[in-house]
């Protein structure tokens, strides 16, 4: 059998599909009869030294993937059959990998590595494997470097694959000791110096205590540092990683050392290779991530309760920081604009030095004047990029009031070079600039308006002929144009954008049609324009935007007549028909918001929905996604009339609904089954079967992503508030769940912000779906049938008014259905409501809140419970 | 344990469109929502206010006022139950209203409206007493604005348009009103300046304007329908404009103004009310209309091919008894129909039907109807909600043999004021 398996296991890995595809199918059934076995023998291959080094990795990738899949159910099923499986034989297998990690042969010991912590990741949650953490440690003082590396390396990866909290803090201090040890200068062997930084970097996460510690952090931090000044490029590299890890993990810990840190990051941005100095320059806007962020919370104000109080390191460094990151612009590479994958020090430089002029502000900006200055005409093409790129880079962040001056100045020479730059980079950052001077400096807000009717034509009718440039700069002409029309969202009646409109839409158009357009992502970026220029238009455009609509339809058309196509022009053909759904959505959405264009577009109703219907026949998420966007904005149009399309749609949409896979196309789809029916309202009635059971099907998976549940609950208060008494039958069923996911979401202690956000959109969904139920059954002979319910809700109202952690919007829908319930259950319910704390002091809280909304639903609530508790 | 990834986003926005399209949509969505379930709170609460004063609470927050509309409609209600035998639907309440479908619907909302009777002759002083304005083409309409929200509905109940306006309360960003600040204004919307004339109103901010004069009440709407901005142009927050009238004396040059002035709408007709009348629901006397060919395209009636039939056409309410009425408060009976032919027919007690007026005419004695030759057409339109008002059976029967002309007006002025010199300052500039 040992050897039949070995023999397998090459095959698999043969070149002869014939011989490949046989072992696949054996190897397949072996796991499928007799899983324990199979378990068995490939920890067995694995661990034998006289296996070929073949046969062992792929044994050990094949038990890799027997214990951890990506999907996250099937991932739940692989752990718990793990646990199910006899004890002796994990016993033995766990015996096996542990003994591998002597082994010599590297492919072999490294993937026991990747084994060991996957069942150290299902055990050590559950109190199993105690043992395992004391016998790698025991590993470290062996003599052979390969076992000293391979134990570092499986105690990288168990950090990586458990949580800190279910290791002790003493297994925590000794895996710190080992790990740290391992990476000290005295460390002759570079391998283990290597895999000990590496397991340092996923080791911080665990680290809490040991930071807090002033001798521990020292040490941690001196023996960091030393790594950074390895020989060893690797070294170098992966000890850059740790201190980028510990800029955002322990921000709070770094003033003692940030003196040298700029010294050691200073000199790798000069003078070392670039993986490495790429990780200096990433130490710094990962500093500039965190001050942003703390500045962001508390606006400077740390008095009150902030955890982390700014220590305003870059702006300390400010001085030596900047000259540093002006350098780095001027290392371009030729075609880097071309190369989608493209990560440079250049681009590192010019993503920090943007994050630093967010950081500081204002004080940036003299700083880098001079640089832009001295280089912004020079023969070099790099020095006149790397001003441009400096100048686009600190225009977040600065204030207008600096800006503005400085902008007048360059907006001419920026329009000129975007005609005139012989260097193709040039342009694209030129362009690109412009783009981020219309996003923050121009729009109904800023007060000094940058555009003018003195140059309005000049800049639109450059950005149209740098349309027609390479694809990049397009591309990024494209990108300015959707600012520019951006800042005009607000202008009210007539927009400065009047006159052009024809020829931007007509030149946008053009663009699409291009044959390059496929390439620096130009084809998305115009219909992106296209959709924000129609967002923003006004009145007075609206009959172009109409005209716009048939044409839209007709290249939609087009996409859709049957010709044979390649699998990559089919993909090339459902992204095309994504970006025509995209912008009709936006067309269909301007044109029914006003009674005037909407009762002309209504002409087109027809052919569109026949369109989407066709676009459904096509295979592919994107397109599903966006095809649904807009016959939700279509059905919101339509109204009562939606109603002669939906024995046609139905089936997408219940299709729309099963899809747990794309979640996204699941969530617009329930989205859209709102839309729906608002605008049939009772007519929707007889497809109310199907959807309700989708819905609750899709409550009940957890294939399902998460975050689609609060708006299927939502979405179940929308068809009872259409449908109204009828919804009686749905209600055996719908309460039930809401009931348990009431008592889920009623309590987050413990939970961490991420997770007290995502409850307080559930509770949201769960009230609504409250109140679209209370609101449908007023004033029905039924009314009774939600009274065993009343308890419950007003229980839930008053366990999350006591848990002191929802936000303005469940605080809004909770007093609202506090309302309903008593408006529509009225004296049924008057004592009930009178015992609950919602109705005093949740109620008082609400009357006197500053938010209008919260006091009108307030408001109302109390009218109804007055009316409630007198009868 | 390989070397971690720090690419970050250069030179492109940090969202893309398609997201952006998905957070539009879902705001679009939630607002809808809120929507739906704000405008069955307001039915609600309106309702609610109305109950609490009945019960007499003093809560601090009930404002008399605002109880005064519910409760000014629930009468009106009562009034009329007589005209209506025992129709259940005369009781409604707001919040039943909003339960009420077709033509139940279509009676309820068209009560609430104030109707102007046909001028058949000029009432006395007409100089002194009334006002007069042109009357702009469109949909009549009532607009509520309340809980952040503006809705208008056609006299046969019909919503017309759900927006935001600059109205009281008209919009999610009028905040710090209180959810009974709301207001209800008496419209016609003119389509091809999308704009809402405001012709009348009965409840500004949460204030009753059911027993205020004429004069006070367009007072009071002109200068607050300025203060609030309502007659601004269209922006995010106010989706269509609204516009007050010129309302002019209704002496010598009010009149001409009125009748023969440029105003930035298609005329239809001339409307006339008394200054001191009250806005009363439902047909009155104290508000006339009045229309020649030169101010109205639509002096005669037409067909719904938009013919003017060789017949004068008339519909009337079918009665318990047989009996035909207008739509008036009390009904002007034309006639009978016979116990056989409702039956054969299967007419049914409160049918509107349709009929020709035949050769032998309205017969109309010291302004009394003595004879009219009435043939049987059939049942008329169910959008309609009312019969015909006897005062427009009348209008149309003379605007077809003896039209009442704009000289006969002027002539009715003219003999009333003695010492020729009219007022002309135009009280209200629109």
């Amino acid at each position: 059998m040992a050897m039949e398996v070995t023999q397998i296991l090459l095959n698999a890995q043969s070149v002869d599909s014939t011989v490949r595809k046989h072992a696949e199918e054996t190897l397949k059934q072996f796991q499928e009869q007799n899983l324990p076995g199979f378990l068995l023998s490939l920890s067995g291959e694995l661990a034998s030294e006289e296996k070929p080094v073949d046969s062992r990795k792929l044994a050990g990738l094949i038990l890799k993937n027997a214990l951890d899949a990506k999907e996250q159910h099937r991932k739940f099923e692989l752990v718990q059959r793990w646990l199910s499986l006899d004890m002796a034989v994990k016993a033995q297998i766990k015996t096996c990998l542990l003994q591998t990690l002597s082994s010599p042969v590297t492919d072999a010991h490294s993937t026991a590595s990747q084994v060991i912590a996957k069942v150290a990741g299902i055990e050590l949650p559950q109190k199993q494997w105690p043992e395992l953490i004391g016998s790698l440690l025991s590993n470290i003082h062996q003599v052979p470097a390969h076992v000293k590396q391979a134990t570092l390396e499986t105690l990288g990866y168990l950090c990586e694959e458990v949580s800190p909290d279910v290791v002790d803090q003493d297994q925590v201090n000794k895996i710190l000791t080992a790990v740290v040890q391992g990476m000290n200068a005295e460390e002759g062997n570079n391998d283990v110096r290597l895999a000990a930084t590496r397991a340092l970097y996923n080791a911080l996460g665990f680290a809490q205590a040991n930071f807090n510690n002033d001798m521990e952090r020292d040490f941690i931090m001196r023996v960091v540092c030393e790594a950074t000044q390895s020989p060893e490029v690797k070294i170098r590299q992966a000890a850059f990683e740790c201190l980028v890890s510990i800029s955002s993990t322990y921000y709070e810990k770094l003033a003692p050392y940030i003196q040298d840190i700029f010294n050691i990051t200073a000199k790798a941005v000069k003078e070392d290779v670039e993986p490495v100095a790429l990780q200096a320059i990433e130490f710094w806007s990962s500093i500039c991530d965190e001050e942003i962020d703390i500045l962001e919370d508390y606006g400077g104000d740390f008095t009150a309760d902030s955890n982390v109080p700014c220590y305003y390191f870059i702006k300390q460094a400010l001085p030596a920081l900047v000259p540093m990151l002006l350098e780095t612009l001027l290392k371009q590479e030729e075609d880097q604009d071309q190369d989608e994958g493209a990560w440079n020090l250049a681009m590192a430089g010019g993503t920090c030095l943007g994050l630093v002029a967010r950081t500081v502000g204002d004080e940036i900006v003299p700083l880098v004047m001079p640089f832009i200055q001295e280089n912004i005409s020079k023969p070099d093409w790099r020095q006149r990029e790397a001003a441009t790129y400096a100048f686009g880079s600190i225009l977040e962040g600065p204030s207008p009031d600096k800006l503005t001056p400085l902008v007048n100045v360059a907006l001419n020479f920026m329009l000129s070079a975007l005609t005139k730059d012989p260097n193709s980079h040039v342009k694209d950052t030129t362009a690109w600039t412009l783009g981020r001077i219309f996003e923050f400096l121009h729009g109904s807000t800023v007060e000094t308006p940058i555009i003018t009717p003195a140059n309005c034509q000049l800049i639109i009718t450059v950005l149209l002929q740098a349309m027609k440039d390479a694809p990049n700069v397009a591309e990024k002409a494209c990108g300015a144009l959707y600012f520019l029309a951006q800042g005009y969202e607000d202008t009210g009646a007539s927009s400065p954008l009047t006159p052009f409109f024809q020829e931007i839409v007509q030149s946008l158009l053009t663009v699409t049609h291009r044959e390059d357009a496929g390439e620096s992502r130009l084809r998305t970026a115009a219909y992106e324009t296209l959709n924000e220029v129609v967002r923003c238009s006004t009145d007075e455009t609206a009959p172009m935007v109409l005209q716009l609509a048939p044409i839209i339809m007709t290249e939609l058309h087009q996409t859709l007549e049957g010709q044979k196509l390649s699998s990559d022009e089919r993909e090339k053909q459902s992204e095309l028909q994504g970006l025509l759904c995209g912008c009709l959505q936006v067309i269909i959405q301007k044109l029914g918001a006003s009674e005037a264009t909407k009762f002309v577009f209504m002409q087109y109703a027809d052919q569109i929905m026949n369109l989407f219907l066709r676009v459904f026949a096509c295979r592919n998420a994107t397109v599903h996604e966006e095809a649904m966007l807009a016959i939700g904005a279509l059905a919101y149009a339509t109204g009562p009339d939606f109603a002669k399309y939906m024995p046609e749609f139905y089936k997408y949409l219940e299709m729309g609904l099963q899809n747990f896979e794309e979640y996204q196309v699941c969530a617009v789809t329930v989205g859209v089954v709102g839309d729906v029916c608002r605008a049939l309202e009772d007519k929707i009635l007889p497809y109310c079967d199907g959807i309700m059971t989708q819905l609750l099907k899709d409550l009940s998976s957890n294939q399902l992503h998460r975050s689609v549940k609060p708006p299927i609950f939502s979405c179940l208060g929308d068809i009872a508030l259409a449908i109204g008494e009828n919804f009686e039958k749905y209600m055996m069923y719908a309460m039930p769940m809401l009931q348990s996911a009431a008592e889920l979401s009623a309590h987050t202690s413990g939970a961490d912000d991420e997770m007290i956000e995502y409850t307080n959109l559930l509770r949201n969904g769960i009230l609504e779906a409250y109140s679209g139920i209370f609101q449908g059954f007023k004033n029905s002979p039924k009314t009774q049938l939600l009274i065993p319910y009343a308890p419950h809700i007003l229980q839930f109202l008053d366990s999350i008014y006591m848990e002191k952690d929802m936000d303005d919007v469940v605080m809004k829908t909770a007093i609202g259905v506090l309302g309903d319930l008593a408006d529509t259950l009225g004296s049924n319910a008057g004592s009930l409501i009178q015992q609950s704390l919602s109705s005093k002091e949740f109620l008082n809280e609400c009357l006197s809140s500053d938010d209008h909304l919260i006091k009108e639903s307030a408001e109302w609530a109390k009218l109804a419970i007055t009316r409630a508790i007198s009868v | 344990m390989s070397s971690h990834d720090i690419r970050r986003p250069f030179k492109r926005p940090a969202i893309s469109d398609q997201q952006r399209r998905r957070e539009l949509s879902l705001l679009r969505q939630s607002q809808n929502r809120r929507d739906a379930q704000l405008q069955a709170r307001r039915l609600a609460s309106t309702l609610l206010s109305l109950q609490s004063t009945q019960h007499d609470y003093n809560e601090q927050q009930l404002d008399i006022e605002v109880t005064k509309v519910p409760a000014e409609l629930e009468s009106y209600a009562e009034e009329t139950e007589d005209d209506y035998g025992d129709h259940k639907e005369a009781h409604h309440d707001l919040r039943q209203a909003t339960k009420l479908r077709g033509h139940e619907a279509r009676l309820w909302f068209a009560k609430q409206l104030m109707h102007p009777e046909w001028m058949i002759d000029v009432p006395d002083n007409l100089n002194t007493d009334w006002y007069v304005f042109a009357r702009p083409a469109g949909k009549r309409c009532f607009v509520v604005s309340s809980n952040g929200t503006t809705i208008s509905r056609l006299r046969n109940g019909i919503l017309l348009h759900r927006f935001p306006s600059a109205l009281p309360n008209g919009a999610r960003t009028n905040n710090s009103k209180s959810a009974q600040s709301y207001c209800i204004l008496d419209c016609i919307f003119h389509e091809s300046d999308e704009t809402y004339y405001v012709i009348d109103g009965v409840c500004w901010a949460g204030i009753s304007l059911y027993e205020c004069a004429a004069e006070f009440r367009f007072f009071w709407l002109n200068s607050k329908l300025a203060e609030t901005g309502a007659c601004d142009a269209p922006s995010t927050y106010h989706r269509y404009r609204f516009s007050t009238l010129p309302v002019y004396n209704c002496d010598k040059e009010g009149l001409q103004t009125a009748y023969a002035g440029q105003v930035p709408y298609v005329k239809d007709g001339l409307l006339f009310y008394n200054k001191h009348a009250h806005y009363q629901t439902g047909n009155t006397p104290l508000a006339l209309v009045w229309k020649d060919e030169n101010c109205s395209q639509y002096v005669i009636d037409t067909d719904n091919k938009g013919q003017v039939p060789s017949q004068q056409q008339v519909v009337l309410e079918l009665l318990d008894d047989g009996r035909l009425a207008t739509s008036d408060d009390p009904p002007v009976i034309f006639g009978c129909l016979l116990g056989a032919f409702v039956q054969k027919t299967e007419l049914h007690r409160g049918d509107l039907i349709k009929f020709a007026i035949g050769e032998g005419g309205l017969v109309v004695v010291n302004g009394k109807l003595e004879k009219a030759d009435l043939q049987f057409l059939g049942k008329s339109n169910r959008a309609r909600a009312f019969a015909d008002s006897y005062s427009k059976v009348l209008f149309q029967h003379a605007a077809r043999y003896s039209h009442l002309r704009i000289e006969h007006l002027f002539a009715s002025i003219s003999s009333c004021v003695e010492d020729g010199n009219s007022t002309q300052d135009a009280e209200m500039a629109g």
